[in-house]
């Protein structure tokens, strides 16, 4: 939906800019962003690691540019060890929404594992109040088995344990009062999660997983949404998931395959020219943490879906990932990792936002099944929920010192509890 | 599993880590292949042979070690691998273990690509003190990965190759190895107990697909519940 756009532009008589501004502004079938793991890591070139202090700076303007240049998303990742700084995205994504006015925040991930989804219910409900909807979040387990213990969980229950919290969480966001017990988070009686999620609609969720069929189970189960990280490995891992994802989805009944809500990431560097891209973004692909020292970059570009090189390149390259997993939603590009400076990162945003994400709608949008919905936003989610009728505005109850025994802590709660008990749906289960 | 229910042709493929050409490891390697050649066809089968000759993978062994991510020359390696009915491994012993390059190649395929597979087992060295190197490194790398290793090992140090017995063990070894493919036992373990071993998705050379469905974690994962005392789940995935 059109909202006006808000900024003028100074550049004029570019197609392409004038395409971008046209979006601006706009809530789109396709969204595109970035997101971000926090590592703080030494510039090869230059020799220099930030400190912290800088790093979170720079991503706070990264993010911002972001909405400036015309990109929807900015995901943030978790971490609780250096070199990431992100320990807390909730409090980093709510600055980000007070200093943007259309940016969807979000995680890249939250961790569902060591993170108690209560403390997930209560913190993201408070980001979506706070960001008057311009949120969702992903979740994922994270691999590092360290982290676990700090948290008082053990990684070999890592499956379980996402799994047996994400059901918690969704009841948490769904249920004005819970009853739970399971294995792994000590039981709850009559807990209300507070603030109750905005209008009453949970925040939108992607389920992230590179190749654990129950992951996309249970995105499938649910109705949420399937991301696959789609950086490192090659594209049959991703193609393969996001296939079984979308036949489950089908399975459970919330549309057909391609009515699924896929997410992928993706990793580029743009320059004006392809020989200047790859010669720019070398030093910092063969020092990076994770795959450097490894394959070249040409190896990498061939077996992953890497990016490098003339806006022309990485649009193709783009273009082409729907062949493989079909018409989605988001793409999110890794662009500030492995040391590039913070503005070379303010550079790829220019570029993107100017020449590659333009295009990419444009060309996205032509070739689009008709049928494949836009991407989840909490308007569309309001408005799937109620129609024209107005949102559900919960007040408290007074405070009679004795909500943890259940009951109705909220003046409706009676007539919601009628509603429900007409049988007309149950949410856990077809939501 | 896209076994066939008669397998007309023996395919097998020699893995051979021998550095130079020609090399004694790379010749072991396709004598016994030979051997199993002629024992095959005299018993009425057909047989193929296919060597991979793992000097051909360095320019990719590097960014497979670091990152997981297997070039094009490792991708048909692996293809051959997973459609073999019997494999040969041949490899030089350095520093009294086997190469470098053959420990590598074999820790970069994923876990389930040659269970139950038949393989035979050689190794060439420039002395007789390095003997054991079959038996006590090679042969657990390969119970690690749930092949199937002959009883006969064969091992070749400088002084073997004048001597008719190495002959001997190569034939042993390879009559052995085309015993275990005629009795279709990878084709039955792959049949009917497949299910038995654990397994990650996409593995086995991208072949295991299938998805249990009925598991505990899949009951968990649509909205069901572990119950507290049940301690063992089956099939967590560590990765």
């Amino acid at each position: 939906m059109r909202r006006g756009t808000s900024r003028g532009m100074m550049d004029v008589g570019h197609a392409l800019l004038v395409y971008a501004n046209a979006y601006k502004g706009q809530e789109h079938v396709m969204q595109f962003g970035i997101f971000s793991v926090s590592d703080i890591t030494r510039d090869p070139v230059s020799g220099a690691t930030p400190s912290e202090a800088e790093r979170i700076d720079a991503t706070v303007k990264a993010a911002v540019k972001a909405e400036e240049v015309g990109l929807d998303v900015f995901a943030i990742g978790e971490h609780h060890n250096p070199p990431f700084f992100s320990s807390s995205p909730t409090t980093l994504l709510a600055h980000i929404a007070a200093l943007t006015k259309r940016l969807v925040v979000t995680t890249s991930t939250t961790l569902i594992t060591t993170n108690d989804p209560v403390r997930i219910a209560e913190e993201y409900a408070m980001l979506q109040h706070l960001s008057k909807g311009r949120m969702d979040v992903m979740l994922g387990r994270g691999n590092t088995a360290p982290v676990y213990p700090w948290f008082g969980q053990d990684i070999r229950q890592g499956l379980p344990l996402a799994l047996e919290h994400y059901n918690l969480l969704h009841r948490l966001w769904r249920e004005d009062v819970v009853d739970w017990e399971g294995r792994f988070r000590t039981p709850l009686q009559g807990f209300t999660s507070t603030p109750r999620p905005l209008d009453d609609v949970p925040p939108f969720v992607w389920h992230g997983s590179i190749r654990t069929p129950e992951i996309a189970e249970q995105a499938a189960f649910y109705g949420d949404g399937f991301f696959a990280n789609h950086i490192f490995w090659p594209k049959e891992h991703t193609q393969r998931m996001v296939e079984f994802y979308r036949q489950r989805f089908e399975h459970y009944g919330h549309g057909t395959a391609k009515q699924a809500i896929v997410g992928l990431g993706g990793q580029t560097y743009v320059a004006k020219n392809s020989q200047d891209a790859k010669n720019e973004f070398r030093p910092y692909f063969d020092e990076a943490p994770v795959y450097g020292h490894g394959p070249t970059l040409e190896e990498f570009t061939e077996m992953t879906p890497l990016a490098v090189g003339s806006p022309q390149e990485i649009i193709d390259k783009t273009l082409s990932f729907r062949e493989y997993v079909g018409d989605y939603q988001r793409q999110l590009f890794l662009i500030d990792h492995a040391g590039l400076p913070a503005g070379a990162v303010q550079d790829q945003l220019e570029l993107l936002g100017s020449e590659v994400i333009p295009v990419l709608r444009r060309e996205m949008d032509a070739r689009r099944d008709p049928e494949v919905p836009d991407a989840p936003t909490h308007q569309s989610l309001v408005t799937a929920k109620y129609g024209d009728a107005e949102s559900r505005q919960p007040r408290p109850n007074a405070n009679r010192g004795d909500n943890v025994t259940g009951g109705s802590p909220y003046q409706d709660t009676d007539e919601i509890a009628r509603d429900e008990s007409t049988g007309e749906s149950t949410e856990e289960v077809s939501a | 599993m896209s076994e066939q229910a008669t397998q007309p042709v023996f395919r097998l493929v020699v893995v051979n880590a021998g550095i130079s050409d020609p090399s004694s490891t790379k010749l072991l390697g396709d004598r016994i292949a030979q051997s199993a050649r002629d024992i095959a066809e005299q018993r009425g089968h057909t047989v193929t042979v296919t060597t991979l000759d793992l000097r051909e993978l360095l320019p990719e062994l590097s960014g497979a070690l670091a990152s997981g991510l297997l070039g094009p020359r490792f991708t048909s390696a692996v293809d051959a691998l997973r459609e073999a009915d019997g494999v040969i491994a041949s490899t030089p012993v350095y520093k009294a273990g086997p190469s470098g390059l053959f420990s590598s190649f074999f820790q970069v395929l994923d876990n389930d690509l040659l269970i139950a597979k038949p393989i035979a087992l050689g190794a060439t060295a420039g002395t007789a003190r390095h003997a054991l190197v079959v038996d006590e490194q090679m042969r657990s790398l390969f119970a690690y990965l749930r092949a199937l290793s002959v009883p006969t090992s064969v091992f070749a140090s400088t002084e073997d190759w004048q001597d008719k017995s190495l002959g001997t063990r190569i034939d042993r070894a390879a009559f052995e190895l085309v015993l275990l493919i005629e009795s279709g036992f990878e084709r039955s373990v792959r049949g009917e107990s497949w299910r038995q071993y654990q397994h990650e998705y996409g593995s086995a050379g991208g072949t295991e697909l299938s998805i249990d469905l009925n598991s505990d974690l899949m009951r968990l994962a649509t909205g069901g519940s572990l119950s507290p005392e049940n301690a063992g789940i089956t099939g967590i995935d560590e990765g």
